[in-house]
């Protein structure tokens, strides 16, 4: 044991924190980017307009097929050079891998969202459609004011398990060399040939953060039921 | 105020109603009875366009129902609608419950809102619930909430899915008091139910159903003394007979 050190951790904090913000940034956005786009994505899938949920369930099955890491190389290696080749520009445009990763994240997390959105409006009874259509409501108020309150209240805990998965699934941004909580950790790791005292320090860090969001949703789940 | 012209609709090769032609007119107060499946909810809930039909033609106040280009929502926030299973707004309060509708499609003021509906939470005997939410209430409680949400919008007519079918029985009075003064304001009703007592106390008109056809349309007292049809005659010797 004499051969670890585990200060290496004290005194890499600050850079640790910087990683960390990223991370906590790229989960947030791509939370609120997919929970809201994913509303919209699900009331298009669940559209009477044929052509709409059509392309709205293919959209999700297409991302729901391919590895998230995937999204992220084509988000990064081909979308500049689409760039190119619709502005005609000389050479590849780089969007930058930061930009890249919020943009990807979102993009597979609006499918993943959207499905979870779809049963939870499902799961809403016909008869309260009925009743927010007879009090003269238009489809988009009867999905504000009646269906989507009552939904979201609903999937609050389901919500928040994928959340926890987005959050894990955000160090997957060390493919395009973006410096997450998990990247930062991994630099110092191997600048100073510190793996395991970096590594165990960050499974610990991972842990303790999803452990607990998941107990609150446990919490959230038994509260949810005492109110039903 | 409604008139229902040759009104058919098909489930698939089903055919839930069958030419089904009525009226009613300003201030009538209609019931419409008969066995279960017959199609007497299906036919009720066309009036507002909750369900749809192949054939024939419904007017509401003059507005065609069936008609793609009509604005059903217009339509529908001028006629009161009470359901089986009230239907209340479960995240919402009592209060929120009887003002949402006025303010978001009737555009009233929230103090407006609130106004009319306490008013007609007392109209209920229900004006100390305002503040709790529908799963604190009985369910005689909810279903006067739920008329009171319909008459919050000002409706021309009101219409009465099976309001009692789903309460227990000594629940059932405290509905149909509420019902039978509103008739007796002048109300414009059509009622579905099984509530014989009811109907005779208020009905102006009794229509009977079976199997998706209209069989019986005729004034309460004809239809109590001496129903012309044989299925009317079964069906009420079965409901009267306790």
């Amino acid at each position: 044991m004499g051969d670890f050190d585990f200060d290496v951790i004290r005194r890499s904090l600050p850079y640790l924190f910087k990683g960390m913000e990223y991370t906590l940034g790229l989960t947030f956005t791509a939370m609120i980017g997919g929970i809201f786009f994913g509303t919209l994505l699900a009331l298009a899938r669940l559209s009477a307009i044929a052509p709409l949920s059509l392309v709205a369930s293919g959209y999700v099955n297409l991302m729901r097929s391919i590895p998230l890491v995937l999204v992220i190389f084509w988000f990064y290696f081909l979308v500049p050079l689409v760039g190119q080749w619709i502005t005609g520009a000389p050479q590849p445009l780089p969007i930058g891998a930061e930009k890249t990763a919020l943009v990807s994240f979102t993009l597979f997390e609006i499918a993943f969202y959207c499905e979870i959105i779809r049963a939870g409006i499902q799961s809403i009874p016909q008869g309260q459609i009925g009743a927010a259509k007879a009090v003269g409501f238009t489809y988009f108020q009867q999905m504000r004011y009646v269906i989507l309150p009552q939904a979201f209240q609903n999937m609050i805990p389901i919500l928040l398990s994928q959340t926890i998965v987005l959050f894990q699934d955000t160090s997957l941004v060390y493919v395009i060399s973006v410096t997450d909580f998990l990247g930062a950790a991994a630099k110092v790791a191997q600048r100073d040939s510190r793996l395991v005292e970096m590594y165990s320090f960050v499974a610990v860090i991972y842990f303790v953060m999803s452990f607990a969001l998941s107990r609150l949703v446990r919490r959230l789940q038994t509260n949810i039921r005492i109110a039903g | 105020m409604i008139a229902l012209e040759k009104v058919s609709k098909w489930y698939g090769k089903f055919q839930v109603l069958n030419d089904c032609s009525t009226e009613i007119n300003k201030g009538e107060v209609v019931v419409v009875c008969g066995p279960s499946g017959s199609g007497k909810s299906t036919l009720i809930k066309c009036v507002n366009g909750l369900e749809t039909f192949q054939q024939g033609e419904i007017f509401v106040n003059g507005t065609s129902v069936g008609q793609a280009r009509t604005n059903l929502s217009k339509l529908r926030s001028q006629v009161g609608m009470v359901f089986q299973h009230f239907e209340l707004f479960p995240h919402l309060s009592i209060i929120d419950n009887l003002t949402i509708a006025q303010i978001k499609v009737l555009k009233r003021s929230k103090q407006e809102a609130i106004e009319k509906g306490m008013q007609l939470l007392e109209r209920v005997g229900l004006s100390n619930q305002s503040a709790k939410f529908p799963s604190q209430l009985s369910g005689g409680q909810q279903q006067r909430v739920a008329i009171a949400r319909a008459l919050a919008m000002d409706p021309i007519v009101m219409l009465f899915d099976e309001p009692t079918s789903a309460l227990d029985p000594e629940m059932v009075n405290e509905v149909l008091d509420v019902m039978v003064e509103l008739a007796a304001e002048g109300m414009t009703m059509m009622v579905v139910t099984h509530e014989m007592g009811f109907a005779r106390k208020v009905a102006n008109r009794v229509v009977f159903m079976d199997r998706g056809s209209i069989i019986e349309d005729t004034t309460k007292n004809e239809f109590f003394g001496t129903p012309r049809s044989k299925r009317a005659q079964q069906f009420l010797s079965k409901i009267l007979s306790y």
